[in-house]
C-alpha cells in the first residue's frame, strides 16, 4: 500500500490539520509516513502545500516525485490546480470550490470550474457551504477530508479514531462536529460515484 | 522502542535533550527556529534546567554556546544558513580555540529560498573552520547525529556543525529514541590559556587544528553516515550526499540502484572511500543539495580525469533545490512530471495579514513620501519586507539584518535626502543599534521607522529583545529625544501619523518614529491563551 498525497491551500487556511488526521489514522494501523510541510513565509495568504507520503514499506524521499502523487486534496479551488505537474495520469483531484481571495488577478469562477471539470477525475464540493449548513462553518477542512477518504485506502473508522483522538481535549461536542463533517464530505463523494455508475 | 513523529528540527532537538544537553541558543531563523521552540516547550529538558535561550542575535548565541562548552557542559546553537554570517567570527574562531564541553553548531539552508536572501551552503563554512560537518540524510539520522556529534566534539574537542536543509527541517517522520544520559558536570579546560587567541597561543592552537585534520578525514573514513555500496553497472559511480540519497533510492522504488553508491553523511570527505569509488568506475555523478562542494573538491581545477557530472557541467541545474525528478533527468530515466498548470493559474505570493499594523504604517510613509521621487526607502529582514509588494510598493532594499539604516546612511551621505529606512522591533536590537549609532554620529539626515509589533514575527512569534527598551536605546545612542515618536498605527490616527512622519523626514538629521502596536497573530494568540487559563482556573475553582 502507498498512497501520495498533495495537500494544498493558502497559508492560514489550516491544511495541516487535515493531515495529521490522515497522519494520526495512518500511524495507528502501523503505516510509515513522512510528510513535508512549509513553515515560513508563505504560511502569511501565500499558496501553501504538504507533501504526505504514507506506505506500507519504508518511504525514501520527503518529496512526492511529479506525476506520482495519488492525490491532490486542496480546500481551494485555484490552489488545486496549481499542483496538477505533481498529479499521477489516474490521481484524483478532490477540491473545495469556496474560492480563497486576496489577490488581484484571481481568475474568473466560470473559467477557473470549467479547469476543475475538465480533469479526468476530480470531486469538487463547496465545503464551506456544506459545513455552514450542518452549523459548524469551521469544520470545512474535514468535509473536504471526507470527500477524499474513499480514496485513502485507510479504513474510515481509524480516520473517525483519528479524530477522536485528536479533539480529544475539546470535548464530546467539537468531536461530533468533526465526524459529521466527516460523514457529508464522505456522502458526497459516494453519491457521484454512485452517480456514475 | 518509543518512535515518535518529529520535524528534522525536532529530532535535533529531542535528539539534543536526549545526548546531555545543557544549554541551547538561537535566533529565531526559518528554517531552524524550530528547533530552539522545542527545547523551550519540553518537560524533559525543563526538568532538567537545560538553558533554552532566544539570543539578541546569532552572534551572541554562538558566543554563548561557546561558552558553555569552555565550562564543560554539553551546548548547541541554532541558527539558519545566513545568520551563520552573523556569528562567523566567533564560529570561525571557535575552531581554533576548541570546545571543551561538546559543541554543536546547527546550520540549517535554504536551497531554492524558500524563506531567504540566498542559498549559500555552510558546508563552505564548516570547511573554512577545518571543522567536521554532519549532514543527516532523514529525520532519524537527524536525531542520531546529536549524540553522536557530541561525542566528536568532546574526543576531538573541536566544535561541530550539523548541517540540514529546509526539506528536512520541516518533515515529519517517525524517529527511534535512545535513553537519555545525564549532562556534563562544570569542568573548565586543562589548560586555561587554550581560549586566550593572542597570537602565540593562537598559533599553537591553529597548528593543533591542522594536526587534527588526518584525524577528521580518518573518522569520516569509518563513520556509520559514510557508506559505500557496490553494485554491478560501473558505467556511473554516484556520491550522494545528505537527502539527494532518498532522492535517487525513490527512482528505484523497492529495487537496488544498480550503480555503486557513496552515501555521505559526515565531512570532511572520506577520501579512500571517494578514491575507491572513482577507481571502480567509468564516471561520477555527484548528487548534493546546496553548492557543488563536493563536486568541485572532486572534479579539481583541471578536470583531467575521469568525467564528474553533476552542478557543473549542467546534469544537475546549478541552483534550486533537489527532488526525485531532477535525479531522475540527471540519471538520463524517464521524466514523470505531470500535467501542465493551467494558464489561469495566478501566483500567490504571500501578504501582511488582515489588520497587520505594517499597513498602516506603510500607508502613511507612502503618502508622506508621495511628493518626492521614487527610491528612498530602506528596509530589512522581517514581515514587512512584503512592503515590497502590492498593494504598497513602498521599499526599495532588503539585503541583510540591520541593513536598512546603514544603507540609508551610505544613501543620504551620496545625496539622496531625505532618506528613510524601515527596520523591525527584533531586527533592530540583532544588527540595527549600531547602524544607528553611526548614523547619530555623522548625522545623518535619515528617518529610522522602527516597526514596533513587539515580536519576531516572520518566524512565528518568537519574544523579541528589544520589547520596552527601543526608545532609551534610541536616546542612548544619541537620537536627540523630540526626535523620537510614536505612533498606533490604526486607520483612525491616519492624518496624525502622516503629519508626523512628514515633520521627521523633513528634519535634517537622525529622527526615529516607531509605530507601535502589537502584531495581531500574537495578540489573538495571547488572548486565546488567557482566555484559557481563565477556563481552567474557574474550572478549578
Amino acid at each position: 500500500m502507498k498512497k501520495d498525497i498533495i495537500l494544498a491551500g493558502v497559508g492560514g487556511q489550516g491544511i495541516l490539520s487535515i493531515a495529521a488526521t490522515i497522519g494520526t489514522a495512518a500511524l495507528s494501523t502501523g503505516l510509515f509516513l513522512k510528510q513535508a510541510e512549509v513553515h515560513g513565509m508563505s504560511q502569511r495568504g501565500g499558496d501553501v502545500q504538504s507533501n504526505l507520503r504514507i506506505s506500507d514499506r519504508e518511504i525514501a524521499s520527503d518529496l512526492i516525485p511529479q506525476g506520482k502523487a495519488d492525490m491532490i486534496i486542496s480546500v481551494e479551488p485555484m490552489e488545486s490546480l496549481r499542483y496538477l505537474p505533481m498529479l499521477s495520469p489516474d490521481g484524483w483531484l478532490v477540491t473545495n470550490t469556496k474560492p480563497y481571495i486576496n489577490i488581484r488577478n484571481y481568475p474568473e469562477m466560470d473559467k477557473l470550474m470549467a479547469e476543475i471539470e475538465a480533469q479526468p477525475r476530480h470531486i469538487a464540493l463547496d465545503a464551506d457551504e456544506i459545513a455552514r449548513q450542518m452549523g459548524s462553518p469551521k469544520s470545512a477542512n474535514m468535509v473536504i477530508l471526507g470527500a477524499a477518504s474513499p480514496f485513502l485506502d485507510i479504513e474510515y473508522s481509524s480516520l473517525q479514531d483519528a479524530i477522536r483522538s485528536i479533539f480529544r481535549k475539546k470535548g464530546d461536542d467539537v468531536i461530533q462536529v468533526n465526524l459529521d463533517a466527516l460523514e457529508a464530505g464522505r456522502n458526497f463523494t459516494t453519491g457521484k460515484l454512485n452517480s456514475r455508475t | 522502542m518509543q518512535k515518535l513523529l518529529l520535524l528534522g528540527d525536532e529530532a535535533i532537538a529531542q535528539g539534543a535533550i536526549d545526548a546531555g544537553l545543557s544549554g541551547i541558543y538561537a535566533y529565531p531563523g526559518t528554517p531552524s527556529t524550530e528547533i530552539t521552540e522545542y527545547v523551550m516547550h519540553s518537560k524533559e529538558a525543563k526538568s532538567g534546567k537545560v538553558v533554552a535561550s532566544w539570543g539578541a542575535n546569532e552572534k551572541t548565541a554562538m558566543e554563548a554556546a561557546l561558552g558553555m562548552s569552555y565550562a564543560g557542559k554539553r551546548a548547541m546553537v541554532c541558527m539558519k544558513h545566513v545568520g551563520l554570517n552573523v556569528a562567523a567570527d566567533a564560529f570561525v574562531n571557535s575552531a581554533i580555540t576548541g570546545a571543551n564541553g561538546g559543541l554543536i553548531v546547527v546550520a540549517a539552508d535554504d536551497p531554492s529560498m524558500h524563506s531567504s536572501q540566498n542559498e549559500q551552503d555552510s558546508r563552505f563554512y564548516g570547511k573554512f573552520a577545518l571543522i567536521p560537518i554532519l549532514e543527516p540524510g532523514n529525520q532519524q539520522e537527524a536525531y542520531d547525529m546529536v549524540h553522536y556529534g557530541f561525542d566528536l566534539s568532546e574526543k576531538y574537542g573541536i566544535p561541530v556543525m550539523l548541517r540540514i536543509t529546509t526539506r528536512l527541517a520541516h518533515s515529519r517522520s517517525g524517529v527511534a529514541l535512545k535513553e537519555s544520559r545525564t549532562q556534563n558536570e562544570i569542568r573548565l579546560p586543562e589548560n586555561l590559556r587554550q581560549f586566550i587567541l593572542l597570537p602565540a597561543n593562537a598559533r599553537r592552537q591553529y597548528k593543533h587544528l591542522l594536526t587534527n585534520q588526518a584525524a577528521f578525514i580518518s573518522a569520516s573514513e569509518t563513520s556509520p553516515f559514510n557508506k559505500l555500496t557496490d553494485h554491478k553497472d560501473k558505467s556511473i559511480g554516484i556520491i550522494a550526499c545528505g537527502l539527494a540519497y532518498n532522492y535517487l533510492v525513490e527512482n528505484f522504488a523497492g529495487h537496488e540502484v544498480p550503480h555503486p553508491v557513496l552515501r555521505i553523511g559526515q565531512y570532511p570527505l572520506p577520501e579512500k572511500m571517494v578514491r575507491d569509488l572513482y577507481d571502480s568506475c567509468d564516471s561520477l555523478l555527484v548528487l548534493e543539495d546546496g553548492y557543488p562542494i563536493a563536486e568541485e573538491l572532486i572534479r579539481g581545477f583541471m578536470n583531467n580525469g575521469k568525467p564528474v557530472k553533476g552542478r557543473l557541467d549542467g546534469t544537475v541545474p546549478r541552483d534550486g533545490e533537489l527532488n526525485p525528478n531532477i535525479v531522475a533527468r540527471a540519471l538520463g530515466l524517464a521524466d514523470t512530471r505531470g500535467r501542465d498548470i493551467p494558464a489561469i493559474v495566478s501566483s500567490r505570493p504571500p501578504s501582511l495579514c488582515k489588520g497587520c499594523p505594517h499597513i498602516y504604517s506603510y500607508n502613511a510613509l507612502n503618502e508622506a513620501l508621495a511628493s518626492l521621487s521614487k527610491g528612498r526607502v530602506f528596509s530589512d529582514i522581517g514581515c514587512y519586507t512584503l512592503g515590497a509588494l502590492e498593494p504598497f510598493d513602498a521599499i526599495n532594499s532588503c539585503v541583510d539584518m540591520g541593513a536598512s539604516i546603514t544603507m540609508a546612511k551610505g544613501a543620504a551621505d551620496a545625496g539622496l535626502v531625505p532618506a528613510v529606512a524601515v527596520i523591525g522591533d527584533s531586527t533592530f536590537t540583532h544588527s540595527g543599534m549600531t547602524g544607528l549609532l553611526d548614523a547619530v554620529i555623522s548625522k545623518s539626515p535619515i528617518t529610522v521607522m522602527i516597526l514596533d509589533n513587539a515580536t519576531t514575527a516572520m518566524t512565528g512569534g518568537q519574544n523579541s529583545a528589544a520589547v520596552g527598551k527601543i526608545e532609551d536605546i534610541c536616546l542612548a545612542i544619541g537620537v536627540e529625544k523630540e526626535h523620537i515618536r510614536i505612533l498606533n498605527p490604526l486607520q483612525k490616527h491616519h492624518e496624525e501619523n502622516l503629519r508626523i512622519m512628514m515633520e521627521e523626514i523633513a528634519y535634517p538629521g537622525v529622527s526615529v518614529v516607531i509605530p507601535r502596536r502589537e502584531c495581531i497573530q500574537t495578540a489573538a494568540r495571547r488572548l486565546r491563551e488567557e482566555k484559557k487559563k481563565q477556563e481552567t482556573s474557574k474550572a478549578e475553582a
